[in-house]
């Protein structure tokens, strides 16, 4: 079954000005459990593409449908329980709410989704040994590494089991060995509870982690590798 | 947890959150001790000018005001008494006069005085005089021929208790009256034109003077609770004959004052303006800072699904929490420094002549009450919420897609 099923997205920017097309006509299909990179150099679309999954960002043109929510029909505040429910976000820094310890930061979102605060706290500790955070729940941001914080970010993120997780680039803060643990963790998770994530890099290390390869340049697909199914 | 992380939030940047609780502190403070202050000072000029002579509300007959002379006296005076028994509350104090100009002189000196003939008794309990005397004694209610002066006057006729005074007036019909009087007392006021201007005699010994039996100049009525003042004298209007008698409230009576405590009200509500703009500013400007250093975070939380209520909610939920601090911190300072002062209050030395021309008291005591301070506390609060709207309203309005390009 399809989680996203976009057609035909074109979305440009003014700078000034300049249009900036930063898409020119994509079309997507994402599959359950999958685990994909969208790839391609700085300014190719792929945080624009995110966004637009994600419901943050709208197109200009084309159709987005994510777990059979047609996103046309969709007001704002049903766009806003969609993304709370049904969608993961891990963005590149600053995921985090500083005041807010680890733990915390995974049982806000639940209390924004109306999860009763046993439970809460339940879900988020076992989330938070799942992704490898034993013992620093108390933890605030500050005193995690980037790492710790990006672990934190994708246990928020599939905590509530959503339909998919969109992360713009979570390893390019990290160092090569950091980010390859996140990648591993973020793997494991995918597999172990089919998690669908989609994740942007320019780093063909990362690119490597993937089973499925979307290369795009200047906002359109230049290729669509599907490594192992 | 909304609630802890409101809280939390607020203390990250002590410093500003500080600045804002500093100034909801002064404001609530200035407020409370200034209002109470001029509560003070209001209360204080209105019962020195009541106290004087006029009490709540009097009775005359009809033309004394225009003609204070012995001919328009209340003649039938049992009809009033009978009124006022049965229709003024228990507690409801009021005592008879006689009131005439009239001319005091001694071997040296003479001047021209308003002579008050008093029921002793009640008097005591309705105007100030009672509680005046710094030498010698009051009246007894029987003594025909005692007199009481005022500090100043007794200064400057150069006299002293035991002394005889000369008190010359004109009779009902017309004539010459003069009698000699004894110096019993003197009393203190708080404004020296009052001790220059009123002598005391008991009813006797005006009656004994005038040549009269009745009669009456005027009835000082003096209530408790000081909202009722319309309603009571709108209630003996409706039962005294208006063709004979006038019935006024010290507001008819002291035109002046009734304006000065509006003046007053006026001058507290600009105050009040004045404190909760620059208040106000203050809030809005530091909610702002502290909302753009967050653009990032408020992004990030509309991309999680937040709704922009929920954003504007949690941000006055934050100044919710420092509204509170800082009225709570002011109350109490305001309400210590009013008891500070409560024991000796305030010395008005400096201005002493310009405030007694004001009709007040050289010290004054501030008056704090609960309807004051509810409203300030209410003002600053709802006020104070209304103003961080703005921050609030700025921060549902970031988008995700903004704050991430930050
Ligand atoms: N909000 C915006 N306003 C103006 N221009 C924008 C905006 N968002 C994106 N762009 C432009 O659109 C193009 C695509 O941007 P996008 O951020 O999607 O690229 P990207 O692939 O994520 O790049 P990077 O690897 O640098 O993150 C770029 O030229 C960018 O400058
Ligand atoms: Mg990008």
């Amino acid at each position: 079954m399809n989680i996203v099923n976009a057609q035909n997205i074109k979305k440009s920017y003014f700078q000034g000005k300049m249009q900036v097309h930063a898409l020119r006509g994509m079309s997507v299909l994402v599959d359950q459990s999958e685990f994909m990179a969208l790839a391609g150099p700085s300014g190719s679309g792929k945080t624009t593409m995110l966004n637009i999954i994600g419901g943050i960002d709208s197109p200009d043109s084309g159709t987005i449908v994510v777990d059979n929510n047609d996103y046309a029909d969709m007001k704002q505040s049903q766009l806003a329980d969609l993304r709370l429910k049904k969608i993961g976000f891990v963005f590149q820094a600053y995921n985090l709410i500083p005041v807010l310890s680890a733990q915390e930061n995974v049982e806000y979102i639940m209390l924004l989704q109306g999860v009763a605060a046993s439970e809460r706290k339940e879900k988020a500790i076992a989330i938070l040994d799942d992704v490898g955070l034993e013992g620093k729940y108390n933890r605030r941001p500050s005193e995690l590494s980037g790492g710790q914080q990006q672990r934190v970010a994708v246990a928020r993120a599939i905590v509530s089991n959503p339909a998919i997780v969109l992360a713009d680039e979570p390893t390019a803060n990290l160092d090569s060995k950091t980010g390859e643990s996140l990648l591993d963790m973020m793997k494991k998770m995918n597999q172990e509870k089919n998690v669908t994530f989609i994740f942007s890099t320019h780093d063909n290390m990362v690119m490597d982690y993937a089973k499925r390869i979307v290369k795009l340049k200047d906002g359109q697909i230049e290729e669509d590798i599907v490594k192992e199914k | 947890m909304y609630f802890e992380l409101a809280w939390r939030n607020i203390w990250r940047n002590s410093r500003r959150t500080l600045v804002i609780i500093t100034a909801v502190v002064i404001g609530v403070w200035s407020m409370v001790f200034l209002g109470a202050f001029s509560r003070g000072m209001l209360n204080n000029m209105l019962e020195n000018g009541k106290s004087v002579l006029i009490g709540d509300i009097q009775i005359h007959h009809k033309n004394y005001r225009e003609d204070p002379s012995i001919d328009k006296s209340m003649e039938q005076a049992e009809i009033i008494r009978h009124l006022l028994k049965n229709n003024l509350s228990k507690n409801t104090l009021w005592t008879e006069r006689i009131k005439v100009s009239a001319y005091v002189s001694n071997a040296r000196h003479s001047t021209g005085v308003t002579l008050v003939g008093i029921d002793p008794v009640k008097e005591k309990e309705i105007s100030f005089l009672g509680k005046s005397i710094v030498n010698g004694n009051y009246l007894e209610p029987n003594d025909k021929r005692g007199v009481l002066v005022g500090k100043a006057l007794l200064e400057k006729f150069d006299t002293k208790i035991g002394k005889k005074l000369i008190l010359m007036t004109r009779s009902k019909s017309g004539k010459v009256v003069s009698k000699a009087f004894r110096i019993r007392g003197v009393f203190k006021a708080q404004m020296e034109s009052t001790e220059k201007s009123y002598l005391f005699i008991t009813m006797h010994g005006a009656r004994n003077l005038l040549n009269i039996e009745e009669g009456i100049s005027e009835i000082s009525i003096k209530i408790f609770d000081d909202q009722n003042v319309d309603i009571v004298a709108k209630m003996l209007k409706n039962n005294i004959d208006e063709k004979l008698y006038s019935v006024e409230t010290w507001k008819d009576l002291l035109p002046m004052l009734e304006a000065y405590v509006r003046i007053f009200d006026g001058f507290m509500y600009i105050w009040y303006v004045v404190v909760f703009i620059a208040m106000g500013f203050g809030i809005v400007n530091t909610s702002l800072m502290a909302v753009f250093e967050r653009v990032r975070e408020f992004g990030l939380l509309r991309a999680l699904g937040m709704k922009p209520w929920r954003v504007i909610a949690s941000v006055l939920t934050e100044s919710t929490f420092t509204l509170t601090v800082g009225i709570v911190a002011g109350n109490c300072l305001g309400i210590i420094s009013v008891f500070l002062l409560k024991e000796n209050g305030l010395d008005l030395a400096l201005f002493g002549k310009g405030a007694e021309f004001f009709g007040m008291s050289r010290i004054i005591y501030p008056v704090l009450t609960l309807t004051d301070v509810i409203s300030v506390n209410s003002v600053i609060f709802f006020l104070g919420i209304i103003v961080s709207l703005y921050p609030a309203i700025r921060a549902a309005q970031i988008t995700p897609v903004e704050a991430m390009r930050e």
